[in-house]
């Protein structure tokens, strides 16, 4: 499948234990950044009744949904603990702080 | 026929002996106690907790009367032994004679009380025991009470940091040059009296106390610098000697104590002495570790078994929350001694090790008391330390390689190392008896191995031991942590944020040995919250630990669009607001403008991207957030009162206003709501409230501890005051009060029924120096927390939070 890098913006964009979300045709993704500075992309729809995820408290490589506090996991996209569901995670790539995302769709292009 | 034993005294020591002798053969005799005190036998140790306020008296009690029942001990508190006739065999009391076979002497010690004019004065009392704890926790019952302490020891600090968590002013008077000069050197002591200073609590070096002074009760102390300190009750705490009248009259071989030989038999065979009144090979001991081995000996000796005691080290720690300081074995200065000393000013460190011919005869450990186990190990064995004499001070963790973390180190024990210094448990006989009798709580183990159940200074190392020897399926039932990332509950949590100074989450997860890297979704809102209520004027608040609706300012709905409600204060709005409210409606197509249970307008359904476009329209016309997202007050509701109801009695809805308007923007631990109604029908529903008003002729009845969510209160009544002025300083001191003491996301009624109305009523409307002191702090913290959060927005604060960091279209769409 061919992977189309977008330029999303700047790593400083996102505060520190943060998130920020992108909107795409395909749906609104978030972006996270980790104490560690470490950046993930999931989609923005909690897998239980569809919280904005981007909202939640980001802490270690997970975040809280800030509806009804499902705990789900950065790397793997998977609900942490007794809850079961997943989202999609997205490629995201970190080239000297200027973010990128990868879709899966050769007619995506950024605006702004 | 069981033999006839009378023990005088029901201390520690013959508590503790009786358990030995029941043990071993129950039966074999007739056990009469007799004890000056009215009461059974407790854990004397625990007094200082108790006069904290940390314990309660019934938590420290050892034996209870079931006990004494189920073993036929004949209790005769509250009687004192005068007198023992060894020829007779009987001892005498105010009520009569009593026949022994075998008698126990177990009279403790008496404080030392200097001879100076005043000392019988009502108000002068030792720090011995319950009775002189009732005292002086009376004494701090009076508002703005003054207690001078005389003796900067253990003991007297102890007492001092007590008395001041109690709320009373305090000044400790020691006659040294600095504090604790037993075990520490000046810097050390100074470093002491620098972090009592940093509690309130004065400190009086040099202090030469000359005179108590007072008419009926103590009212001041006197020194002969001319420093004169008033006082409610003075505590002397200047030292022990053994309590031996008895002992003396009867003729038995006393000295400073009541001498005793290897089998605790004193000069009358028949006559046992143990604990503090007992002076074996020329010592006389003043902690429990030692006299719980005499309590052994002396229970096999009674059961003609063999046994001996001998001399032991002892270790103790100052039993005051938040300060860590440790010391062990003998201090004095010799020529043959050599002194290895840690100092680290900043982290607040101190250690202090005494070394002869390589072998480590005392230690102090100030600030970080981690290693004193593995010292106190060494001290014991004489282990030679030539050779990590140059890191010896760094501690265990330096010893071979990397730092060792907590567990690592406790795992690293040998077997034989002391754990609980006051019972003498030694490591393999916790870990033995965890596995042989499968337990899992830290109550079991204290049951069945007596670690940890006196001073409680070792329990972090049982229950590393007990999480060692059980794994994960050991976890800690005495406090309900905040969350997975700590052991500690909200609690010790916010009492250590204070006690340490601690100002940042990074420096409480740190300090505080957070288990996690960052926290998580629980403690960092409640840590947030902490330390915007403790440190007003320091703390960043960390808006990326508040919850989205705070972090916002506006609350999130199910499909992720928000609501807005801007203040109506005391629910008054006119003409010019409801016009720019509806411009609103047109001009971004609110879904939907629905009025709340709070009396003001809500308007739903609004995009996040739009939220600073609305805000600042509504800025326009004069509209600040309403704050109904926040753990902090929301609405205070009014009805319309004397200026127009025919039944008011005040002006219900201006008190309302003025209320709001002091108070709005303030952080609480939970969301806060008022209500003003002008008389006792109630039209604003008050007496459901978080605290509501219920005005009347005389003026104004303060109610508290309301709820109508999932529970349903009625409020309490706080008490009537007379003046606008005055309730809005109640309202604010309790609301202040709550801000200090409750756990995050606790509502006041939870909070409350928790601490004890009465002790609000107390705190806030009585104590008229407290109240005051609450409503400064407030008023203090509300300079940092009075901005409108619309319009800082507005102008472009967190503009991050309300665009997307990018839109990606459809190429050339
Ligand atoms: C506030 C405080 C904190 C302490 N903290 C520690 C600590 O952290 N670690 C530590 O190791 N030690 C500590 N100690 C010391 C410890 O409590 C004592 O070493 C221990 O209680 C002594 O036990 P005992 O049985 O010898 O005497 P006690 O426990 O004092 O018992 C003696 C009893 O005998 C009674 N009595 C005396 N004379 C008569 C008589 N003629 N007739 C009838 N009854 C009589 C007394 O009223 C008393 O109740 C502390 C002491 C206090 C007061
Ligand atoms: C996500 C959950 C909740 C949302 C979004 C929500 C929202 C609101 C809003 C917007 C108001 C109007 C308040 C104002 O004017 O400031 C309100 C009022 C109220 N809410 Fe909630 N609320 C929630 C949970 C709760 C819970 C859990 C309780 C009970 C414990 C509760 C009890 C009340 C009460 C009693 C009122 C009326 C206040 C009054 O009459 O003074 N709410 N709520
Ligand atoms: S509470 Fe009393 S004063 Fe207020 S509106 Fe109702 S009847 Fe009138
Ligand atoms: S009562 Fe329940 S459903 Fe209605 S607003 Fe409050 S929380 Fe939501
Ligand atoms: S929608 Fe995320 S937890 Fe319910």
């Amino acid at each position: 499948m061919d992977m189309n890098w977008i330029e999303i913006g700047d790593l400083s964009d996102i505060p520190l234990r943060g998130a920020r979300c992108v909107k795409t045709p395909q749906g609104k993704i978030a972006v996270f950044r980790t104490a560690e500075n470490d950046v993930f992309a999931i989609e923005d729809h909690c897998p239980h009744k569809g919280g904005p995820l981007s909202q939640g408290i980001v802490h270690g490589r997970a975040v809280t949904c800030p509806l009804h506090n499902w705990v789900i996991s950065l790397e793997t996209g998977k609900a942490l603990g007794a809850d079961e569901g997943a989202v999609r995670t997205i490629p995201v790539r970190n080239e000297g702080g200027k973010l990128s995302i990868a879709l899966e769709n050769l007619m995506l292009a950024a605006a702004e | 026929m069981a033999q006839k034993l009378v023990i005088i005294g029901a201390g520690m020591a013959s508590g503790r002996m009786l358990e030995h002798l029941f043990e071993a053969s129950p039966g074999a005799f007739d056990v009469t106690l007799f004890g000056s005190e009215p009461r059974g036998n407790y854990n004397r140790i625990m007094l200082s907790p108790v006069l904290a306020g940390e314990k309660t008296y019934e938590q420290i009690v050892t034996h209870d009367a079931d006990w004494y029942a189920s073993h036929g001990v004949t209790c005769r508190f509250g009687e004192t032994v005068t007198k023992i006739d060894r020829k007779e065999k009987v001892i005498f009391t105010a009520k009569g004679a009593t026949p022994y076979d075998k008698l126990v002497v177990a009279t403790g010690s008496a404080p030392f009380i200097i001879p100076i004019a005043g000392k019988d004065l009502p108000g002068v009392r030792a720090f011995r025991d319950l009775d002189d704890v009732d005292a002086m926790v009376a004494a701090a019952g009076k508002p703005n009470a003054k207690a001078v302490v005389i003796g900067g020891g253990l003991l007297g600090l102890e007492a001092a940091a007590a008395l001041r968590l109690r709320g009373m002013e305090v000044v400790v008077l020691h006659l040294m040059g600095h504090l604790m000069e037993r075990q520490l050197d000046p810097a050390a002591g100074y470093l002491l009296q620098k972090e009592l200073e940093s509690r309130g609590i004065k400190v009086h070096c040099k202090a030469q106390t000359t005179a108590i002074l007072g008419k009926d009760r103590v009212e001041a102390v006197g020194l002969d610098d001319g420093t004169v300190y008033p006082a409610d009750i003075v505590v002397m705490a200047v030292g022990i000697r053994p309590e031996v009248r008895v002992a003396t009259d009867a003729g038995l071989y006393v000295e400073r104590g009541i001498v005793v030989n290897d089998q605790m038999v004193s000069s009358d065979p028949d006559i046992l002495a143990v604990g503090e009144c007992v002076e074996h090979e020329r010592i006389c001991y003043g902690l429990v570790a030692p006299l719980y081995d005499m309590a052994k000996v002396a229970a096999k000796t009674l059961l003609k078994q063999d046994a001996a005691f001998r001399p032991v080290e002892t270790a103790t720690q100052l039993k005051v929350t938040g300060v860590s300081l440790y010391s062990a074995g003998d201090f004095a200065d010799g020529e043959d001694r050599q002194e290895i000393v840690l100092r680290d000013a900043s982290a607040g460190i101190y250690k202090r090790l005494v070394l002869k011919e390589n072998r480590i005869l005392g230690a102090v450990l100030y600030g970080e008391t981690g290693d004193g186990a593995w010292f106190f190990d060494m001290l014991r064995k004489g282990t030679d330390v030539s050779d990590m004499r140059e890191t010896l001070i760094f501690g265990q963790a330096y010893q071979g390689g990397s730092p060792l973390d907590p567990m690592a180190a406790v795992a690293a024990l040998p077997d034989d190392a002391e754990i609980c210094g006051c019972n003498g448990v030694c490591k393999s006989k916790i870990v033995g008896t965890i596995t042989e009798k499968g337990l899992t709580s830290l109550d079991d183990v204290r049951a069945h191995t007596k670690a940890s159940a006196s001073c409680g200074s070792c329990t972090g190392l049982v229950e590393q031991l007990m999480k060692l020897t059980l794994g994960d399926s050991y976890n800690p039932a005495a406090v309900t942590p905040m969350c997975t990332c700590t052991d500690l509950g909200h609690d010790d949590v916010r009492r250590l944020i204070k006690a340490k100074g601690l100002k940042t989450i990074p420096a409480v997860m740190q300090e505080l040995e957070w288990k996690t890297s960052c926290g998580c979704a629980k403690c960092r809102p409640a840590l947030n919250y902490y330390l915007v209520c403790d440190w007003p004027d320091e703390y960043a608040d960390d808006y990326q630990s508040r919850y989205i609706n705070e972090r916002v300012h506006a609350n999130i709905q199910k499909d992720g669009t928000y609501s807005v409600v801007p203040r109506m204060w005391g629910g008054v709005t006119n003409a010019k607001e409801l016009r720019a409210i509806a411009d609103v409606v047109d001009k971004f197509n609110v879904p939907l403008v629905k009025v709340t249970g709070g009396q003001r307008i809500d308007l739903l359904g609004i995009e996040k991207e739009d939220l600073p476009a609305v805000w600042a329209d509504l800025g326009q016309a004069g509209f600040v957030s309403g704050q109904a997202y926040a753990k902090g007050l929301r609405t205070v509701k009014t009805c319309v009162g004397s200026d127009w109801c025919r039944f008011g009695t005040q002006d219900s809805t201006g008190l309302g206003i003025r209320i709001e308007k002091f108070m709005w923007g303030s952080w609480t631990p939970a969301k806060l709501k008022l209500a003003v109604s002008g008389c006792p029908r109630n039209c604003a529903e008050a007496t459901c409230k978080d605290i509501g008003v219920i005005c009347v002729d005389s003026g104004f009845e303060i109610h508290f501890a309301g709820a109508a969510g999932l529970d349903i209160k009625g409020t309490d009544k706080l008490g009537l005051v007379g003046t606008e002025d005055e309730a809005l300083e109640v309202i604010v001191a309790l609301t202040q009060m709550y801000r200090e003491q409750a756990r995050y996301l606790e509502r006041i009624y939870k909070w409350a029924k928790r601490v004890g109305h009465d002790e609000i009523r107390r705190q806030v409307l009585d104590d008229k120096e407290r109240r005051k002191a609450f409503y400064d702090r407030f008023v203090f913290s509300q300079k940092f927390a009075q901005v409108d959060p619309w319009s800082e927005r507005v102008s472009g604060k967190d503009k991050h939070e309300f665009k997307p960091m990018a839109t990606v279209e459809y190429a050339g769409a």
